[in-house]
């Protein structure tokens, strides 16, 4: 059969008139080119530099290049980068250790495989929890749901190296992080696999990251009509069947999303990994590459480590797509019939809420706590009776210091801390208000554009800052922008505020994006259509329609931005150079080395932010749990 | 003043070509009914029509200015059309009252704050929901949103009315009821309407002309009573008409003059003025066509009437619903559904007579599945036919 499909009639002056009117004159394609040319600059332009960058000899290392390359100048391109890291004498075992004695086992491998497994662990761990506690919240008659619901994503809200710090409080001993833990303080033997690498790295951040799989299932599992539940019930399927052929494979979706983000973010994470690993010499690709980085001479080593872990994150992508392919991707489940009729757990009811609870008491009260007691203490580890206690660690003058250990003045005696604190409110509204509304035009144009090319693009590429790890991220935007560009229209960045708030929006733009998508999904076509049919334009409809509808998703969509930039470490820490761009994190990571009491008072001074502009934002209806 | 024309319409999703060279005039005043089953390009029609799609090939005009060239790649903008579209979910803005909702045109219109008030007024109160103006949609039942809608619609006086299946979602009274509104607001503002729906009942008893759509093309423009009594071909007799139509397979043959039809119930001969000459009907051989018997044009008797056109048939099933009472008979192989007025009993396998009426019958050529031979669309008591 002859191919289907419209023939294009030849093209006249008036047709080319009216079709380049017609698209000039509609703001959202103008808007949809403006969003593909930022989306280029800013995400397209640095994943090529890095990978360019990786060739391109640097200062730095010319010396160590002219050692394999002795012509090389600075600029010039060479593969000492990629020599350095697979250069055939790095698989030459010294020592006779077989394959642990080489070099290509120490820098990739060993860091490679220790992500891998961490990636697997709380993978595996966190998305099923996130995904049962979304279930028992969302679907079942659980007690005390409202008192629940308030609690169960705080743990989210604490910083995950907030929680790694609590962790040491209390298993840290002092070969190895230089102060007493409370369990060593106490007498008892804290053994180093428990304390530093893989298990506390993994308990850590399973305590952060069921929140993407309790985020995603829940708004899934809200979505679902519960007539489809109950007519499994009428066909005489029992509660477990259901859940296993009808709400399972309806949320799976999304539970496989929120697999990709938790394994991305994972094996991603520098803070964790850097505080309860790299004591005990335990390396997982983020710390690798920190440490590269760090070194002038292998700056570009930790970019190849970098695209190492974007090969890894999109893996599991691909395999996804496999998994689920896309006509199982029915993200939206009918408008209609909202209606949902609770399941009654019957005798699992308080087991259920004593689950919850415990989780609740380990992942939010017990950080919490050892936080807020070792900022009151003079000797860490040294318990809690009253000559233990301080108020150095907050407001005291560096005169009135109890021993010679504190070596700075108290966080309210300390102008640099009002400065931090100055700048981290800055920084988390500023570019999370901006990056909620960038992620809710993304959220139009992908939603309104489903099956076009355009929307297909913004969807991808929007995709793409999610699988760089935050801290190569940085170190892309550093390198860029260190130079001025077209000619001094941008120029040089570099320790410049606005360079952190570029980072911290772009970064978080696949977060915002989704946001946005899944709150536009909601608004149907046909409202639009109707105000057009009433000669509403573009804007008009923007203002009249789409926004008054849009508000609540967007301060959910805000506040998932918000709470990530406001706790943002890993992200900013190279790019704070002076003390003039110190944010709360960063000032909290320098004490955190020789007071750690300061380091954890910090801690809360975030956590008390997140949760007080959480709680303003709930007041005008934003929701973190709705917000994705 | 508003005559649509629509010539050679084109419209592809991709590969797939959803609108095939539609070409159809709507005259001023008319109540013009898309009607088809689902897919089959009516509801693409009408957003056409209204602006919110593009047609890839053809020209619309509306009273002589044209609206759309598609060889040009002009596509006026739906709000400069004049008109308005009522949308099968009614698209109703769940965060404004009623009364924004219906404001809102007139308002982007720059009208005067007082002429709004009025216009809107004016509006609820031919829907008669005027006592709603403060609600939200959300606290409206079905039919009253339904009727903000329409209100919505009508309150900028278009010189056309689109409605997308606006009673899809009404229960079967309030159907009814909105049957009886729309004909009547059709009559007071004798705006010209375009009106989408699958479903015949809506289709026969409201629109003064009925377009037929089957998988993208228009089968045939008539009346109602046009298209009930002679549909083009034998998907749309099947798909016009409740009860169904009966087929009854038969042989035919034309000399060229008359046309001879051979079934179980004898044979009937047809004047040449009576046969559908542009359609393909084999000369001076047998071939195959099936008749049209429409169930109401059965008048069955317990005893011979004595009627020319009286055949002996046989009752197999009975099926009295009230108002009225359908009929399975059997005449040889032939099985036909009649339909009686008011409550009737018969017995299984009871004998009795039916008089059928030749000339309000349909032949269609079975080959070719069209319409040969029209039915006669009005009859004379006592006349026999």
């Amino acid at each position: 059969m002859a191919k289907k499909g419209w023939k294009r009639p030849p093209m006249t002056w008036k047709r080319f008139k009216n079709q380049l009117l017609s698209v000039i004159g509609n703001p959202f394609n103008v808007i949809v080119a403006i969003t593909l040319i930022v989306l280029f600059i800013f995400i397209i332009i640095p994943l090529l530099t890095m990978i360019q960058n990786t060739f391109v000899t640097t200062r730095g290392a010319l010396k160590e290049v002219r050692k394999l390359y002795p012509d090389a100048q600075v600029g010039s391109y060479t593969l000492y980068s990629w020599r350095y890291l697979f250069g055939a004498e790095n698989f030459v075992s010294s020592g006779g250790m077989g394959l642990k004695g080489t070099l290509i086992y120490v820098n990739l491998l060993e860091p490679l495989f220790n992500s891998l497994i961490v990636g697997l662990f709380v993978t595996v761990i966190s998305v099923p929890l996130g995904a049962l506690m979304a279930w028992l919240m969302v679907r079942t008659d659980i007690p005390a749901k409202g008192l629940l619901s308030s609690l169960i994503l705080i743990p989210y809200m604490i910083p995950s190296w907030c929680k790694a710090l609590s962790w040491l409080t209390v298993f840290r001993t002092p070969e190895y992080g230089g102060f007493y833990g409370l369990l060593t303080g106490l007498g008892i033997n804290v053994p180093d696999w428990l304390a530093y690498g893989p298990i506390a790295i993994i308990i850590v951040m399973t305590m952060h990251y069921y929140a993407f799989s309790y985020i995603m299932v829940s708004g899934a599992l809200r979505s679902i009509n519960s007539e489809l539940e109950e007519m499994g019930e009428i066909q005489g399927a029992n509660k477990v069947q259901i859940l296993k052929s009808i709400t399972l494979p309806l949320v799976l979706p999304s539970i496989l999303s929120a697999t990709i983000m938790t394994v991305s973010k994972s094996i991603g994470t520098y803070g964790v990994a850097a505080r309860l690993g790299e004591p005990a010499g335990y390396h997982v690709l983020a710390t690798k590459m920190k440490y590269f980085l760090g070194q002038s001479s292998t700056e570009a080593v930790g970019y190849i480590l970098s695209i190492v872990m974007i090969l890894l994150a999109a893996s599991t992508i691909f395999i996804n797509q496999r998994l689920i392919g896309t006509r199982k991707s029915y993200a939206t489940i009918g408008g209609k019939g909202t209606r949902s009729n609770l399941i009654p757990l019957g005798g699992a009811k308080w087991p259920m809420l004593i689950f919850l609870a415990v989780f609740i008491i380990v992942a939010m009260f017990m950080p919490l706590f050892f936080l807020v007691m070792e900022s009151f203490q003079i000797i860490p580890g040294g318990g809690y009776s009253p000559s233990n206690l301080t108020l150095y660690a907050w407001a005291g003058e560096l005169e009135n210091a109890p021993n010679t250990a504190f070596d700075r003045e108290g966080l309210f005696a300390n102008p640099l801390f009002f400065h931090s604190l100055w700048n981290t409110v800055k920084l988390s509204l500023i570019a999370s208000i901006i990056t909620a509304v960038f992620g809710q035009f993304f959220g139009y144009i992908t939603t309104r554009g489903r099956g076009k090319w355009y929307g297909n693009a913004v969807e991808q590429l929007i995709f793409i800052p999610y699988l760089m790890s935050g801290v190569a991220f940085s170190a892309i935007y550093y390198a860029m922008f260190s130079q001025p560009h077209l000619g001094g229209l941008i120029p040089s960045l570099t320790g410049t505020f606005m360079l952190i708030l570029l980072v911290s929006i772009v970064k978080h733009f696949p977060f915002a994006s989704r946001s946005g998508s899944s709150n536009m999904m909601q608004i149907s076509v046909e409202l639009e259509e109707a105000a057009t049919i009433n000669g509403a334009g573009f804007w008009r409809r923007i203002r009249s329609v789409i926004i008054p509808l849009a508000r609540h998703g967007f301060l959910s969509g805000f506040l998932l931005s918000f709470i990530s930039i406001a706790k943002e470490l890993d992200l900013i820490a190279i790019l704070i150079t002076s003390e003039e761009n110190y944010t709360l994190s960063f000032l909290s990571f320098t004490y955190a080395e020789t007071m750690p009491q300061a380091g954890d008072a910090i801690c809360i001074i975030i956590i008390a932010f997140i949760l007080i502009t959480n709680k303003i934002a709930d007041k005008f209806g934003g929701n973190v749990s709705k917000s994705m | 003043m508003s005559k649509i024309v629509l010539s050679h319409i084109d419209k592809f999703y991709g590969e797939n070509h959803v609108l095939r060279d539609i070409n159809l005039t709507i005259e001023d005043g008319d109540f013009m009914t898309l009607l088809g089953p689902s897919g089959c390009g009516k509801t693409t029609t009408l957003r056409v029509v209204s602006g919110l799609e593009k047609p890839q090939n053809g020209t619309m005009t509306i009273d002589g200015r044209t609206i759309i060239n598609a060889a040009e790649a002009f596509y006026e903008a739906p709000s400069k059309r004049g008109l308005n579209l009522v949308f099968q979910s009614y698209a109703l803005w769940p965060h404004m009252t009623v009364f924004q909702n219906v404001a809102f045109g007139l308002k982007i219109k720059k009208m005067k704050k007082a002429e709004i008030e009025e216009t809107v007024m004016r509006a609820l109160k031919t829907m008669r929901i005027e006592e709603y103006r403060n609600r939200y949609p959300n606290e409206l039942s079905g039919g009253q949103q339904q009727r903000v809608a329409i209100a919505r619609a009508i309150a900028s006086s278009p010189k056309l009315l689109l409605l997308d299946e606006p009673l899809s979602n009404l229960d079967a009274r309030l159907r009814i009821d909105m049957r009886a509104e729309l004909k009547r607001l059709h009559k007071e503002t004798g705006t010209t309407i375009i009106y989408v729906t699958h479903d015949q009942v809506e289709a026969l008893t409201m629109s003064t002309k009925i377009a037929l759509f089957k998988e993208g093309e228009i089968s045939q423009i008539d009346t109602p009573l046009g298209l009930y009594t002679n549909p083009i071909d034998l998907q749309a007799a099947d798909f016009i008409g409740n009860p169904r139509i009966n087929f009854v397979e038969a042989k035919g043959l034309y000399n060229g003059d008359k046309l001879f039809v051979t079934s179980e119930f004898g044979v009937y001969t047809y004047d040449h003025e009576t046969l559908k000459l542009d359609e393909d009907i084999p000369e001076n051989e047998s071939f195959d066509c099936v008749l049209g018997l429409r169930p109401e044009m059965v008048d069955i008797y317990t005893k011979d009437p004595g009627h020319k056109n009286t055949v002996a048939a046989k009752i197999y099933a009975n099926q009295p619903a009230g108002s009225e009472t359908l009929v399975t008979l059997t005449v040889g192989q032939t099985e036909f559904l009649a339909i009686q007025v008011g409550l009737v009993e018969y017995d299984m396998n009871q004998d009795v007579f039916v008089v059928l009426h030749p000339g309000r019958m349909n032949v269609y050529n079975k080959k070719t599945g069209r319409l040969i031979k029209f039915a006669k669309t009005k009859h004379k008591a006592g006349v026999d036919d």
